[in-house]
């Protein structure tokens, strides 16, 4: 390593310490739009979907969301392989930049657990997106019957 | 009705009817079962002989996977028409502790009028499955003492006089199993 590199390493850090100060979160890039929920009979456990673009120079994660309405939430991955259905947690789902990441029937989607009251059809319900740097983006969902099998079917 | 007609004509030329799905006459033995339905009533696979079953493996706390397949199956008997009359979902929970009948008549009521639920003991649940080769495992208990339960992904289609006919799996379009449905069901009402 060059002492020209060397002397230049402080500068590098600072800069490199600004551009986090001034580098939008990724909440600030990333759209959601066709949020939805699936809400099935009694205190069953539903599915959340929803779309999300992101507009950012950087990848994003969705890592997590919550909501008052609902006491669990909890980002999940639906696999069928050999023709076996199988449903596991998952820490994150990646959002590539200038792409977009779908929650969607089948794939990624949030189980939304135990209800504070029931959440009927046609409700607006609000879930926080926290992504991997720590930020959150406030979406509504719309809850739809059992049968449903997209945002607007 | 065009369409019908050239399915029709399509199975006089070749007396063969042209299946999309994967055609299991012969390598699945016929609908066999003792379970209970989602009235609470003891059933048996005679009480739905005359109907062309759908049988499909699952559980009422499967948020993502379960509910997309009955729905899709809902648009499917929608597609159908007054022929869907002839057929029925068989909703066959492999979580017999949570699905009680009470639980399982709101879920499948929830999806289409014609999908019944049926439950009963693990033994008899588990002969079901073996029956057609397929599987199931709970998983491990998360932290919320609420668990997952991997399963078949296939509906098994069996005719009137609950022959095994047709097999749907996930890598099949809901166009080939109304294709076959229609099919299925138009022979069926002429015989």
């Amino acid at each position: 390593m060059s002492r020209r590199f060397a002397r230049a390493l402080p500068f590098l850090f600072a800069s490199l310490a600004f551009a986090t100060i001034t580098h939008a979160t990724e909440a600030e890039h990333v759209r959601a739009s066709a949020a939805w929920i699936r809400v099935l009979p009694g205190d069953l456990p539903a599915g959340g979907y929803v779309m999300l673009e992101n507009t950012g120079d950087q990848n994003a994660t969705l890592r997590d969301a919550r909501s008052t309405r609902y006491a669990s939430v909890m980002l999940h991955k639906s696999s069928s392989d050999g023709g076996v259905s199988r449903m596991a947690i998952v820490d994150d789902m990646p959002i590539p930049a200038h792409g977009k990441a779908e929650l969607s029937p089948g794939g990624y989607h949030l189980m939304l657990m135990k209800p504070a009251a029931p959440v009927k059809v046609g409700d607006k319900v609000t879930l926080t997106l926290t992504f991997g740097d720590g930020s959150t983006l406030d979406t509504e969902f719309v809850a739809r019957p059992a049968n449903a099998t997209g945002f607007g079917d | 009705m065009l369409a019908i007609g050239v399915l029709l004509a399509g199975c006089h030329r070749d007396d063969e009817p042209q299946w999309q799905l994967s055609d299991i006459s012969g390598h699945m033995p016929d609908l066999d079962f003792h379970l209970v339905d989602d009235h609470g009533k003891n059933v048996t696979a005679q009480d739905y002989r005359g109907k062309v079953v759908l049988l499909y493996f699952g559980y009422t706390h499967c948020p993502d996977v379960c509910p997309l397949t009955l729905a899709q199956l809902h648009v499917v008997m929608q597609r159908l028409g007054p022929l869907a009359d002839g057929a029925r979902i068989l909703f066959v929970s492999v979580d017999p502790a949570r699905d009680t009948p009470d639980v399982m008549h709101a879920y499948v009521n929830a999806f289409d009028p014609r999908a019944v639920g049926l439950t009963g003991s693990p033994r008899e649940i588990e002969a079901l499955s073996k029956r057609y080769r397929s599987a199931f495992t709970r998983e491990p208990d998360r932290a919320d003492g609420q668990y997952e339960v991997s399963h078949s992904s296939a509906i098994y289609i069996f005719d009137g006089n609950g022959k095994a006919r047709l097999l749907n799996t996930t890598s099949q379009s809901q166009d080939n199993l109304v294709h076959d449905l229609h099919l299925l069901l138009s022979l069926g009402s002429k015989s």
